[in-house]
Formats: structure tokens, sequence, C-alpha cells
């Protein structure tokens, strides 16, 4: 793949065609994207920028917020570092049930995040599996972080391996053996040798799935509890806010949210141009 | 790896610690439902200043809003609630059957542990330009009616009610006429939403539907906070007396060794200051001196309890049960 | 690790889920799964989801290949923006697309005249639908279109084909792998979505109530089995299509071959 290739061929047939084309593309982006954004901002700028200061400055905000980084800071790094391990085992070994591995790894995927979050509730609730022995040691598991950590885990599960698992198949074992075959301890190999090659798809999943983390909603609502203040997360902040008649508040608390996943998004788009460039 | 495994069991344990007030004093869950949010934000102010001035204690209160029924569920999974404050008896009595609290609750605080009580009622649009003046108004053709689902919301259970109550009440009435009453008006409804807060917000910021059926404290609130002159109150010939009960969680306060603070929380909502707080979020309080400063504010109406379905438990059963008359209405006629 | 990680995180979760509805018995679970309510709901959910996916295939398809293909100002912008409903969170697009569909919002208030409800009603599940569904498919077909020579395209118009059948025998059979993928991506997550759906669609039984719903109903009414059965269900219905679909995508596969 050459970057001539999407560059010069494709440009030389314009023709109303071409242009009704972008047109109709752009409608749909417009009309299903860009309003709902733009509402979203809006709406939080109804009351001018002391509207949104102060929406978030409000403490209930201010904790759903450092809730929000919390859980992702936490599921983050779990995620990735399972998904590096699985997307490695399962592009460099052949073993028995690899293929059952990659379909239950790519199952919370098709999962409605509703299930995704009863599922926590069946295990650990008061009544579930698991209930009575926590009970009894005295530990909380949903309705406090553990629970939200664990539902945000299951939710993002296989981000970062799907996006770092085409490349390495793609890419071959033939580098790390060459390196181990001189002698390189096998972490060694993985940082020096797997880890670079892989960086850029890496990245791009990390920020997916940290925009997914931050964002989730029903499996959280499930297993949250709802406490103001404690287990709110912020997409939970913005619903109990929006209840509250303070729709302008919530927006304000979206917009903040919104804000980070554009960020996110430029980051991812800003990769993939370093990527291009790269090749 | 493993040590990774272990790592990620020591951080899942050691996370409610973060959580926890660094600082002595008592904490109390409140557990609520969905329209008390105003009301007890400033409860909460006036118990916490009267509980240290009584005790030298501090004390913080957090509360959680869902839909009752949600929030029953969420403590009967685990949600370490100390007291309860939900819409209906029933959602408290489910706590009960599994033993997190005395099945006796209902007797251990006055007026059957609900300090305050409040009915159903007709919003409207402002002027009401459909003529919606009583029940049999909302099965008319051509009226779109917004009330939340009674399966999720419990003041949708009492919105039911009060209408079935009315048409129980007309000359001939059987079963089945109420049914049919139902029936009708249900196929009036555009949008059923999860909870009286969602359905509220339906009617008022999206414009959809001719009337609403609310708690009276949440048209009030919902005419004060978001459009004075906007909309009006319609009272029915009848209504039902909505008594939303509160309790003490007996297993978590004992576990907790918060029974002191939360049984002092309860009986400070029964307290003049308290009462006054409830009148002015638009609660009908039970205290005979608050209620007659703001009986302007309170139209007398006509009104059963819950007691002419022969109370929650055969309600709860009978209605909303699946398989019960609601899920019959839905099941014929669509 | 690799397997404390999937064993912990999905395994176990996934074995209290299956476990559960059976303490009703096997009639109960029929019983409970074929009332006419859940029947609707399923009907609509799934509906809805295949729905979306299709028209996804076309919107998405036309949303790729434009990026791709073709260079106009904010062509980047525009690019990133496809990604925006993955970030969003469920809630805040649900509220968001509430009030721009709802009759006095601003896209609402047009088809209002015209007696056309499109929040409260299905028209609204899916359009939430199409926004949780769109960037699978531009991000499944992206990559493949940008891999298959321009030239190639060019070469079949030279060859004097008209631009409808480039689309059809060129750009079709090449993207149509991909474009499986795309649609299997889209319908699992529309047809679970929850956060955006129940804030437009009217959640009227038999009529706009999503299965995703239904669970959460049943939840409340503290019927745990039957939650269980439902999302049960509901995962082995979508687990029959994802398979038949990527039967489906490596057959395509083959073709192309």
């Amino acid at each position: 793949m050459t970057a001539g290739v999407q560059g010069g061929v494709g440009l030389r047939a314009p023709g109303w065609e071409r242009w009704l084309a972008i047109g109709l593309a752009l409608l749909v982006l417009l009309v299903l994207l860009v309003l709902p954004l733009a509402l979203v901002f809006a709406e939080a700028l109804s009351r001018g920028w002391a509207g949104v200061a102060s929406a978030l400055a409000d403490p209930d905000a201010q904790s759903a917020i450092r809730l929000t980084l919390l859980v992702a800071a936490i599921t983050v790094p779990v995620n990735t570092l399972g998904g590096l391990a699985a997307a490695w085992c399962i592009a460099r070994f052949r073993f028995p049930g690899r293929g059952l591995l990659l379909t239950i790894i790519e199952l919370p995927l098709t999962i409605s995040p509703v299930i995704s979050g009863l599922v926590w509730v069946l295990l650990f609730g008061r009544n579930g599996w698991f209930g009575p022995a926590l009970g009894r040691a005295d530990i909380q598991i949903v309705f406090a972080l553990p629970g939200l950590v664990l539902a945000t885990l299951f939710v993002t599960f296989p981000f970062v391996l799907r996006a770092i698992l085409p490349l390495m198949q793609a890419q071959g074992s033939a580098e790390e053996q060459a390196a181990i075959t001189l002698g390189a301890p096998a972490w060694r190999v993985f940082l020096h040798v797997t880890l670079p090659n892989i960086r850029f798809a890496l990245l791009q999943g990390v920020l997916l799935c940290n925009a997914r983390a931050m964002g989730e909603f029903g499996a959280v609502a499930v297993v949250s509890g709802r406490i103001r203040g404690l287990t709110n997360t912020m997409p939970l902040h913005i619903e109990a806010t929006y209840n509250d008649y303070q729709a302008q508040a919530a927006f304000a608390v979206a917009a903040l949210l919104a804000l980070l996943a554009l960020v996110t998004l430029a980051a991812r788009a800003g990769l993939e141009w370093g990527t291009r460039r790269e090749r | 790896m493993q040590r990774f495994v272990i790592l990620l069991a020591a951080l899942l344990a050691l996370a409610p610690a973060p959580l926890a007030p660094a600082w002595a004093q008592d904490t109390l869950l409140n557990v609520s439902y969905d329209p008390t949010r105003e009301l007890y934000r400033a409860v909460n102010d006036a118990f916490a200043k009267a509980y240290q001035a009584e005790s030298g204690r501090r004390v913080a209160i957090r509360t959680s809003h869902g839909g009752s029924g949600a929030q029953a569920r969420a403590v009967l999974d685990g949600l370490e609630a100390d007291v309860v404050t939900l819409a209906v008896a029933s959602d408290i009595d489910a706590i009960a059957a599994k033993g997190l609290l005395a099945k006796n609750w209902a007797t251990r605080l006055p007026d059957d542990s609900t300090p305050f009580t409040s009915t159903i009622v007709l919003l409207v649009r402002a002027g009401n330009p459909k003529q919606v003046k009583d029940w049999p108004d909302l099965i008319r053709p051509g009226i779109a009616v917004i009330t939340p689902n009674p399966k999720t919301s419990g003041g949708a259970r009492w919105n039911y009610l009060a209408a079935l109550a009315w048409a129980m009440r007309q000359p001939g009435a059987t079963e089945a006429s109420g049914e049919e009453f139902l029936r009708k008006l249900f196929a009036n409804v555009p949008v059923l939403d999860t909870g009286a807060r969602g359905a509220t917000n339906t009617f008022v910021q999206r414009g959809m539907g001719d009337v609403l059926i609310a708690w009276e404290n949440e048209a009030m609130l919902a005419q004060q906070e978001l459009g004075p002159g906007k909309f009006d109150v319609v009272y029915p010939s009848l209504s039902i007396r909505a008594e939303p009960p509160v309790a003490v969680v007996d297993s978590v306060v004992d576990k907790r060794g918060s029974r002191a603070a939360a049984e002092a929380y309860l009986r400070f909502l029964y307290t003049k200051p308290a009462q006054e707080i409830a009148a002015r979020n638009h609660y009908r309080p039970r205290d005979t001196e608050v209620a007659a400063r703001h009986a302007a504010e309170f139209p007398a109406i006509p009104m059963v309890g819950i007691t002419e379905f022969g109370g929650w438990d055969k309600a709860q059963a009978a209605h909303f049960a699946d398989g019960g008359v609601f899920d019959r209405i839905f099941a014929k006629g669509r | 690790m690799t397997l404390a990680w999937v064993g912990l995180l999905v395994v176990l979760p996934l074995a209290a889920l299956v476990a559960r509805p059976w303490e009703l018995g096997m009639h109960g679970v029929v019983a409970s799964l074929t009332q006419p309510r859940v029947l609707a709901a399923l009907r609509l959910s799934f509906g809805m989801a295949l729905g979306a996916a299709a028209l996804n295939l076309v919107l998405g398809g036309l949303v790729a290949w434009v990026l791709v293909r073709t260079r106009f100002p904010g062509r980047r912008l525009a690019d990133a923006l496809v990604d925006l409903p993955f970030a969003l969170p469920t809630a805040v697009s649900g509220i968001a697309l509430t009030t721009l569909y709802a009759p006095n919002g601003w896209l609402g208030g047009l088809a209002a005249p015209f007696g056309l409800s499109i929040a409260y009603a299905r028209p609204g599940i899916f359009i939430a639908l199409l926004f949780v569904g769109l960037p699978y498919m531009v991000r499944a077909i992206q990559p493949v279109l940008h891999d298959l020579p321009g030239d190639v395209e060019e070469a079949a118009s030279t060859l004097g084909a008209t631009h409808w059948q480039i689309v059809t025998r060129v750009i079709l059979p090449a993207i149509a792998p991909a474009a499986v993928v795309g649609f299997a991506m889209a319908f699992a997550r529309a047809v679970g979505e929850y956060g955006s759906v129940i804030f437009i669609a009217g959640n009227m039984p038999n009529r706009t109530e999503i299965a995703p719903l239904l669970i959460v109903i049943r939840l409340e009414q503290l019927d745990y089995a039957g939650a269980a059965a439902l999302a049960l269900a509901m995962l082995a219905l979508s687990f029959l299509i994802l398979a038949a679909l990527n039967l489906l995508q490596r057959r395509l596969r083959r073709h192309l071959a």
C-alpha cells in the first residue's frame, strides 16, 4: 500500500457523481453525527461559560469526573496487558481451542451492555454465587468501585486485542525468532522487537478502550448503585443532573466527556497520519 | 504474570478503602426514588445541623435516586442502604421478604411509616387547550397521555391505581369495566418512560402529550422549575392518597453500627422543621399545624387509600406482576 | 496469564449467566421466553438491528468510499468524526438524539408538520441504531478500499465501464467480505444497544420496547432467572446470526481468492 494509490488516481475522475457522493456522505455525517454533537455543545453553552464552570465545579460532578478517570486508569492498563498477552498467544502459537479463545474474547462486543452489568450482579450481588462469601468477609464489590471496574473491564475487553491482532498476524514472527536465535531473552524480544512493530496499532486500541471506558453507561448503571458523590460516574452523573431539571449542567458535563472523546479521536487521527508517513 | 493477577486482586480488594471518608463522622446512605431529589437535599442539610446540635456528632448523608423498583433491587443485591425511602410499600416489602429488615417495618414509625403523603394529579399545558378536567377525559380519542411504566416506576403504579379507583367508583362498574377503562387509557399513551422523572421530562421538555399523570409534588415542581405559567395542575374528581414509606434497613445498620443515626434521621422526618421542608417541596405534611399553614397549596379532594385495593400485596400481585392486569391490557387489543 | 484474564473477566461471568435461567426449569424458561411481549421485543430488537446494519451497508459504504477515494476540504475532520458514536457515551447520544428528533427539536420539528414522528417511535430507534453502528461499517470497509488499487477502477473506466458497472462489478465484490464483517459488528452493537435507545424509543410494550429494556424491567421485578433467560436467548440468537455472517464472509473471501 502506498500513499500514491489513494492520492493520485482516484482524483482524476471528478464529475458530478463524485460530488454527489461527497455531498451525500457529508449529509449523512452531518445529520447523524455532527448535529447531535453540536447540540450537546449548544445546550452546554446556553447559559454561557459561567454556567459551564458552575456545573463542573459542583462537588458531585467533580467526584464523578475523578471516579471516571480512576476507573479508566485501572481498566485501560489491565485490558492493555491482557490484550497484548492474548494477541501474542493467538498470533504466535498454534494450540487447540485457539479459535474458541478468540471467539470468547470477542463475545463482550456482541453482548448488550445491560447484560455486561447483570453478569457481575449475578456473581457478586448479595444473591449471587459469591454473594454470601463476600458478605461474610465484608467485601463490597457491586455498588462500589470494584463493580464499576469489573463492568468496564468486561465492556472494553476486546478493544486492544482487536487493534493489534491483525497486525501481529500479518507481520509474522520471523523477526522475533531471529532475535531469540541470537539469544535474547523472551521479555527483551517482546520489548525491543514485538512492541515497536505494533506500537501505533496498540496505541489506537488503547485510545479506543479508554474512550469506551469513560463513556460506558448501560453496564455501569446496573452495578453502580447511583450514590451521588460516591459511585456515580460521569455518564451516570449526566443522567442524574438531566433528571434534576438541570439540562444545561447535564450537557456541560456531557460536553466535557465529548471533548475528551474528541481529543481521543484527534490523537487517533494524528497517529494514523504518523503511521502512514512512517511507511 | 501471576504476580500481575495477584496485584489485580489486591487492587480490587483495596479499592473500597479510598471511597470511605477519611475523617471520623457518621455516614448514612438514603436509597430513594426518583422525584425526591430536591426534598432530601433540603432535609439532609437540616438533619445534619439538628443531629450535630443534639448529639455533637457530624453526619454526612448520601442519597441515591432511581426508579423505586430498581432501587429496591439494588438494595437486595447488596447496595448498603441504611435507610430506604421508596415510592410504594411493596418495594420495601420485597426487601423485607429477603430478611434485610423486619417484616413489621411499617409499624415502627407513625402513620404506617409514611411521614408525608402526596396524591396523583393531572398536569396539562397552559390554558388547558384540550379541556382535560377529569379521568374520563383521558380516554377521549386524540388525547395523548404521558405516564411512566408501572412495571418500573412506583409513581406510575399510583397513577394507574388512581385512574382505576375512579373507574371502579362509576355506577355499574365491574372489574371488567375497570380493566377496559385502563386499556383505553393506555391506548392513548405514546411514550412509556421507565421513571416518573423521565415522564415529566418527556412531557415538559420534549413537548410530548396533552396531559401528564404525575405525583402532585412532581407536577408542582415541574411547574415551578421549568416554566411558571406554561402548565396548569388539574385536580381530578377522585384521586388516591399516595403514601411513600420510609424504613431503616436492619441488616445494614447493625453491620455498620449506624442504627442510632439512621433512626434519628427517619424520626427527624416527622418533626416540624422537616414537615415544613416537605410542604415547601410540595409533599402533603402529616403534621396538622404545618398542614394548616400550607392548606391553600394543597386542595382537599376526595381520595381513596391503598386499602381500596386490599393493600399493596394484593394490588401488586393482581395488577403489576407478570401476567397481571397490566400485562393483559397490553396483550389485548394491540 | 491470558487464560486468567479471559477466564476471570469473561468466562466466569458468562457462566453465571448461562447457569441462572434453569432454576425456572425447562418449561419455565420456554414459558418466559414465549410471552407475546417478549417475542415482540425480540422481533423489534433483531429486526431493527438488522435493518439499521443493512442501511449502514449503504451509508457506511458511501462514507468509506468518499473518505478514501476523494479529496475535499475537511476530509480529515470528517474521517475523525466517524468514530464519534463510538467515543460518545451512549446516554449522551441518547439525550442528544432525542432532543434533536423530538417534535420540538431541530430535526423533529421539520418532520412534525407532515405528521411524522421520529422520536418515541420506531424511526427513532432506527436512527439511534444507525448512529451506533455507522463507525463499525466505515472502519471495516475503509482499509480494504484503501488497499484496492484505484487504477482498477480507473482501468475499468478507460475500458468504457459505466460508473454503475464499476461499483457493482469492481468495488462491491472486493469489499464484500469486509462489508459482511462490518455488518456483523454494526448488528452486534445495535442489537444490544441500551443507553442511546431508551431515551428515544417510546418504550411501549409490543411496539417500541426493545429486548434489553425488557431485561432491565425483569431485573427490577426481581425476576433474575427471567432476565438471565432473555439475556441468554439474545446472546444465542446473535451468536447464530454472527456465526452465519462469519461463514458468509469466509465463502466470499474464498470466492475472491
